[in-house]
């Protein structure tokens, strides 16, 4: 780009972009006292957003730090930053691609089930930050007529997350935030992560057989007979009653209704 | 949304009741929460500061971790105090293939 | 802990009391502290927080702010609007910045002379503007536009930078008497990124704070620097905030007051953050300072009597 065409877009994408490719000069005008040059200068702000972004970054995703040691994960978040650079001046926002590009970055191929570690902990900082809410509580649920339990649909709780693994992720998650050891995990088994914050602390828990995709269908708007009635089809072993009691105990949601109720109601 | 349940109303019924009266066994537990917060001192991940990043200033200008340089080891971490039977996927031989570029 | 948990307060209600920042020592607010300056005898005059911080929408950063401003003066102090941006102010950004003034209504509201998103993306830093009329234009129709959202005056406050742009035509303090005058803005004069400034620039800090419109700061940063050297060996001061105020800035402080009058001053530490104790010690001996030399002011007590 010529000089003064440059100039007429103004500093700021000249900047922008040399900012974290560091094998660019420093950009056209920018200079240290009487004119000198300011390589080292201009330096000070590519390692001010470069190491901000990667302690962010190791703040948000602790567990997949533990588990790839830090210098491996502050190299490849230095990779990442430069690939998805943040969109929002928001950094508790930051990393939302990140189990993504996890799971294409053939380095740690060998880890499959860091992606979903990786979720956890996104999901983790997402329930941390929603908004607040009341859970469901016990007494309202049963308050409602018996007869027409089947049509009854769910609110979800802002912070409530479901996490399916292919792996061992809740296990490993649980284990590397609480500093117990991983030895003896089986990283092949397949686990659902539930997490939620009923209140003011972020709860994480391991789902038996069935209850993610029950609890997914209560959130995706189906009745509760129907989310049972699937659920049920899908993994004949469902304990329906324990699930009933984990959804009221972490907070999945926070109000339920009878499906036809408010079209009865006047407008 | 009008699916017809595939539930008897009574069968609903009776594991709402057997919920409320806290006899199931709450099985969703086993590896329950994460650290539990103690007062305000919530640690807060992805703070927004305004001062400078702390190091040197060549932390940012650093190439030689992309370029044709090996990759560090991830041994380091703990993924490697997991065992697979048979090997797959398991305790990870040291990574030191080139970064793609 | 004995201290009761307060309610969480619903957004919109007018619950907390209107508390101007009093002429005292501040501190940053930190989590790791919260539970200390709630117990100690010692009342901090006020306390800051990072707006963006408390950008979410609920959970336990909200309820612990609630119940430091139950009790203090609350300061919002955004790190992240871009008021330099080329691109302009992002709307959404400030309807956040809006919803957190409107949650906490804190005594003050300040932003930085900076920019740090262009386009979509967001550069986790504050970044430097070329000092010329194209950039005094932009500055001042981002503040009036942030001012107009927000319902009330922002202050503005001088950068601590690294380079200078060819592109400059101004003088920094007549850049910003400038922006002041035209945006209504008051400014906030951080005084050691005067002297971090001062050193990176060969500029001097007393002919800075001379040409400085001290008339219209309201309030006062103070925080340590780390030292370094630039690409010739020449002394480069990084405003690392990880350390003690350094003892030139404490000197430049006690002429600032004792020239500005008596003005809430924030201690600021963000990286190495220490025990409670330690940051206190700094607040307490900006209280000695604002305590000695405010009174005889030459601008007098003009906060004082608020």
């Amino acid at each position: 780009m010529p000089r003064n065409e440059a100039h007429a877009l103004g500093e700021q994408p000249a900047f922008s972009a040399a900012l974290l490719d560091p094998d660019l000069p420093p950009p056209d005008g920018v200079i240290g006292p009487h004119g000198k040059a300011a390589t080292k200068r201009f330096a000070v702000y590519r390692n001010n957003v470069t190491v901000s972004l990667i302690n962010a970054l190791a703040d948000i995703f602790p567990v997949v730090a533990k588990l790839v040691g830090q210098d491996f994960f502050r190299d490849m978040a230095r990779y990442f930053i430069t690939r998805h650079p943040p969109r929002s001046a928001l950094l508790f926002e930051y990393g939302h691609e990140f189990p993504e590009f996890l799971k294409d970055f053939e380095p740690v191929a060998k880890l499959p089930y860091l992606p979903d570690v990786a979720r956890l902990e996104r999901a983790w900082l997402d329930a941390f930050h929603a908004a607040d809410a009341e859970p469901l509580m016990p007494e309202t649920l049963g308050a409602m007529p018996q007869e027409r339990l089947g049509d009854l649909v769910f609110t979800p709780h802002p912070g409530a997350r479901i996490v399916q693994s292919d792996f061992a992720a809740v296990s490993i998650f649980s284990a590397s935030r609480e500093d117990r050891p991983l030895k003896g995990i089986q990283p092949l088994a397949a686990e659902d992560g539930l997490i939620t914050r009923p209140f003011d602390t972020v709860q994480v828990r391991q789902l038996p057989a069935g209850a993610a995709s029950f609890f997914e269908a209560l959130t995706n708007g189906h009745t509760l007979g129907a989310a049972a009635a699937l659920t049920l089809d899908s993994h004949p072993g469902f304990d329906l009653p324990s699930a009933i009691s984990a959804l009221l105990e972490a907070g999945i949601f926070t109000a339920c209704h009878l499906e036809n109720a408010s079209s009865e109601l006047p407008e | 949304m009008s699916q017809k349940s595939l539930i008897g109303a009574s069968a609903l019924a009776g594991a709402v009741a057997m919920a409320l009266s806290g006899a199931t066994l709450v099985a969703t537990t086993g590896d329950a929460a994460a650290a539990t917060e103690k007062c305000y001192g919530v640690a807060m991940a992805g703070k927004n500061d305004c001062a400078a990043g702390p190091g040197t200033t060549c932390a940012g200008t650093s190439t030689v971790d992309f370029q044709g340089n090996a990759w560090k080891t991830v041994d380091a971490g703990t993924c490697a105090t997991m065992e697979i039977d048979g090997g797959r996927m398991g305790s990870l031989e040291p990574l030191d293939r080139d970064l793609p570029a | 802990m004995n201290r009761s948990a307060p309610s969480i307060p619903s957004a919109g209600d007018s619950r907390f009391p209107n508390a101007p920042l009093p002429p005292r020592a501040g501190a940053g607010l930190k989590a790791d502290h919260i539970d200390a300056i709630l117990a100690d005898d010692y009342r901090i005059g006020f306390l800051e927080v990072h707006a963006e911080n408390y950008m979410g929408d609920g959970g336990p950063a909200h309820r612990a702010l609630a119940a430091i401003r139950a009790e203090f003066p609350l300061s919002v102090h955004g790190v992240g609007l871009s008021i330099g941006s080329q691109s302009g102010i992002d709307p959404d950004h400030l309807d956040r910045l809006a919803r957190v003034v409107e949650r906490y209504q804190p005594g003050m509201v300040s932003e930085h002379l900076a920019w740090s998103s262009h386009d979509a993306g967001y550069y986790n830093d504050l970044l430097p503007l070329p000092y010329n009329r194209q950039t005094l234009d932009r500055v001042v129709s981002h503040i009036v536009q942030v001012q107009d959202r927000l319902k009330r005056p922002i202050l503005l406050e001088n950068p601590s930078t690294y380079v200078a742009f060819e592109q400059s035509t101004m003088s920094e303090t007549d850049f910003i008497r400038e922006i002041a005058r035209r945006a209504g803005c008051g400014l906030l004069l951080d005084v050691n990124n005067i002297f971090v400034s001062a050193t990176n620039h060969g500029w001097k800090p007393m002919q800075y704070l001379r040409d400085f419109p001290l008339e219209l700061v309201e309030e006062i940063h103070l925080a340590g620097h780390a030292e370094d050297t630039d690409d010739e060996g020449d002394m480069l001061l990084i405003d690392a905030h990880d350390r003690p105020v350094a003892d030139a800035v404490w000197k430049l402080y006690e002429i600032v007051i004792s020239q500005a009058g008596p003005l809430p001053t924030l201690v600021e530490w963000d990286n190495d953050v220490p025990d409670w104790p330690v940051l206190r010690r700094e607040a307490m001996l900006a209280d000695t300072i604002l305590k000695r030399l405010g009174p005889a002011s030459m601008l007098g007590s003009r906060h004082a009597a608020e």
